[in-house]
């Protein structure tokens, strides 16, 4: 009786190593008569090529590996920025859809149907290269709140110059452990003598005066450095100092951040009319103010239904980053399956690596949604 | 007990069978790629995704070009008609796994010779057609006329994955020249973001912007800087392995050339048949055995000459005539001044 409940897992598990194990060999032969090693020893070789922007300390005389790890950090950044900002647009959107506003109520309905049906790649472009050429040359490039300037060439503003840096962070990393005691103390407070304490008001207060109080007496210093325009031929121009944001990277933020914007409003917009309006009357019925209903009504259950669904846009997102292969954002991709493999022609290797990079971004986002989303789900007593 | 011993005999049989057909194809030391070719009946040849002069589909889906002449020459060889060519367009990034996977069997692709390139990644480069240098365009209202001229903060466009982005970074790093590099997967994309004004600067190999300048908006607001920064031979590439197709590659190329050396064409191929040279009588087939080694039959470089044409008459029909560029430079003949040199079919 065990025997039979075993057979079909063990022939199944069989089978997989036997594919696995043909492929494999069947690669290793084909490199072998081509004259392919294996190996990853080219990660420490020097890149010699140059990568437009990065994160880190990168020139080429550095090695494929440090290639990769600039590669990697624009490929979270990206991510990352494109998350934040299509979660807040998302919830906006979600929300705007339900106004009871006419026209607030349309424009977010056809802002969703478009940009969720026209194919990523496309908008990619259609920022790229159509606003692109939309947007003025360096020399005659307007000034954007008094010291930025946004041109073809890229978004170029002022940038900090830090005296004591370190200082400034240690202050700030702090104030958030002060809030986070502070607002303990003022929960127990709450459940034990029912006092009530303005506690986003002094949250905000210790994380604004704390770090700001490192000017007086820790020696921290901010000094900008503005971008300037410099002459590189008789029609040619560039900025010098500052911060240069590459358009690219502009582009591809804009795209990703549109798109995937849609699919998470639909998600906050399904969260929010899935709990019943009898929720909404019996906590007004109690005497709760509309705000406090949506605070600790509404939303507490809203999230159990927009969390899932929203989990998959942001590994959508991350993976659709790829697509900046493109338009020449120096991504993963673009660096490393696209540069660094040619250079080299360790086809199997890269692709290998730059997959697992692409998994483990998507698992760790995936585990933390799904704490997160364990932490907010009903807990039965 | 019987059953079973029947159906191993088969086996076994089967096997001994299948051993046996193996020994043999090895024995005739035939090339595994021509036997595949021959059986499929066309060429699998990979070129660009469309660079005027080289490899360049027209609206009915014809392909033109040096590089494609090259597979059209092969094809003419070994299957007896020019035309019978797959051709797939390839980005810098596919080409070279696109040849190691077994998806075509000739790269003909503007692909520049280097050492890495030969002797780690399981290629053979049977030769050259064309030799190139990396340059600059700029734009002409610029008042750019030489790349002493460049300044710390210039930004230059390029295509990734290929020696371009290598070279870039020699010149730039000789010169003391802090730049930008903006490097894009396809050559199309690169184009349309230099035309914009993305870039001051868009270098690839010479012939490269010479052909793309013809896809800007305005060709001629543009202009080719005279420097040559680097050396790019470039040639038709093969699998490593198969040597009886990498020489017959090899001198489906060297035929095109000789020809041109010995003035046979498409158009007097057939009467030369009758000429006093030894060496163009063996070119059209009429003298030795030169075929035999491939596993080819004795009329193999006729076709070549009759179908494709000589060296000279491609680079005309391709290259000069489309106003890419006239001027043959270095791609001459070496009795013409050029560097243009190839072994003799003997």
């Amino acid at each position: 009786m065990k025997f039979k409940k075993i057979l079909p897992q063990f022939l199944t598990l069989l089978f997989i190593v036997l594919i696995f194990g043909f492929f494999t060999m069947n690669a290793q032969e084909n490199m072998d008569t081509r004259g392919i090693e294996f190996g990853f020893g080219f990660l420490s070789k020097e890149a010699s090529f140059d990568i437009q922007f990065s994160l880190i300390d990168y020139d080429g005389s550095m090695s494929y590996g440090r290639a990769y790890l600039v590669g990697l950090l624009n490929t979270l950044l990206v991510s990352f920025i494109g998350i934040i900002l299509s979660t807040i647009l998302g919830a906006v959107i979600g929300v705007a859809r339900l106004s009871p506003n006419y026209l607030i109520n349309k424009t977010a309905s056809f802002y969703v149907e478009f940009f969720r049906n026209v194919p990523l790649l496309l908008q990619i472009f259609f920022w790229y290269f159509a606003a692109l050429r939309a947007l003025p040359m360096p020399e005659d490039a307007p000034l954007i709140f008094g010291s930025s300037f946004m041109t073809i060439k890229g978004l170029y503003t002022p940038a900090p110059i830090w005296n004591n840096l370190d200082v400034f962070m240690i202050a700030l990393i702090v104030a958030m452990i002060v809030i986070y005691f502070f607002n303990k103390f003022a929960k127990r407070k709450q459940e034990e003598e029912g006092k009530q304490y303005p506690k986003f008001l002094i949250s905000l207060g210790i994380f604004v005066i704390l770090p700001a109080l490192t000017f007086f007496v820790g020696g921290v210093d901010v000094t900008w450095s503005f971008p300037e325009l410099k002459q590189l031929a008789k029609t040619s121009f560039t900025y010098e100092g500052g911060l240069g944001i590459p358009p690219e990277l502009i582009a591809l933020t804009l795209a990703l951040t549109l798109y995937t914007a849609t699919f998470i409003a639909e998600n906050v917009r399904a969260g929010i009319q899935g709990i019943g309006k009898g929720q909404k009357e019996a906590a007004a019925s109690v005497g709760l103010t509309p705000g406090q209903v949506l605070k600790l009504v509404v939303l507490p259950q809203a999230l159990r239904i927009i969390i899932p669904p929203t989990t998959n846009q942001y590994l959508n997102l991350t993976k659709n980053s790829s697509l900046a292969a493109a338009i020449a954002y120096p991504d993963l991709v673009l660096v490393f399956a696209g540069t660094a493999m040619m250079q080299t022609g360790r086809a199997i290797e890269i692709v290998g690596i730059t997959m697992a990079t692409y998994l483990t971004i998507s698992l760790t986002i995936s585990l933390f949604m799904n704490w997160y989303n364990k932490r907010i789900a009903i807990q039965e007593k | 007990m019987f059953k079973y011993l029947k159906q191993l005999t088969s086996l076994v049989a089967m096997v001994a069978v299948l051993f046996t057909f193996t020994t043999e194809t090895f024995a005739a030391k035939k090339s595994k790629t021509l036997k595949n070719t021959q059986k499929k009946g066309f060429v699998r040849c990979g070129v660009s995704q469309g660079l005027p002069g080289f490899s360049n589909a027209d609206a009915a889906g014809n392909w033109t070009g040096v590089d494609v002449d090259v597979c059209r020459a092969v094809a003419a060889a070994v299957l007896g008609d020019a035309n019978k060519v797959k051709f797939t367009p390839l980005s810098a990034k596919e080409r070279f796994t696109a040849l190691t996977s077994g998806e075509i069997d000739i790269l003909s692709r503007n692909t520049t010779w280097t050492l890495s390139r030969d002797a780690d990644i399981g290629l053979t480069f049977v030769g050259v057609n064309f030799y190139d240098g990396q340059g600059f365009m700029v734009r002409k209202d610029s008042g750019i006329t030489s790349t002493s001229q460049f300044k710390n903060g210039i930004s230059a466009c390029t295509n990734i994955g290929t020696t371009t982005e290598l070279n870039m970074r020699d010149f730039f790093n000789s010169k003391g020249i802090s730049y930008t590099p903006v490097a894009f997967e396809k050559a199309d994309e690169v184009v349309a973001a230099y035309d914009a004004g993305r870039c001051d600067t868009y270098t690839t190999d010479k012939s490269g912007l010479a052909a793309q300048r013809t896809k800007m908006s305005n060709p001629d607001d543009h202009m080719v800087l005279p420097e040559t920064i680097s050396k790019e031979p470039l040639g038709p590439v093969v699998r490593q392995g198969d040597s009886v197709w990498e020489d017959i590659v090899r001198w489906s190329l060297n035929t095109m050339i000789e020809a041109e050396e010995y003035g046979v064409t498409s158009a007097n191929a057939d009467m030369m048949k009758t000429s006093e040279n030894p060496q163009i009588k063996r070119l059209v087939g009429a003298e030795g055995e030169m075929g035999a080694a491939f596993g080819l039959d004795n009329e193999w470089n006729l076709r070549i000459i009759k179908q494709v044409g000589n060296y000279g008459e491609s680079y005309k029909r391709n290259i000069a005539d489309t106003g890419i560029l006239p001027d043959r430079g270095p791609n001459e003949l070496w009795t013409k001044g050029g560097i243009l040199y190839v072994p003799p079919s003997r």
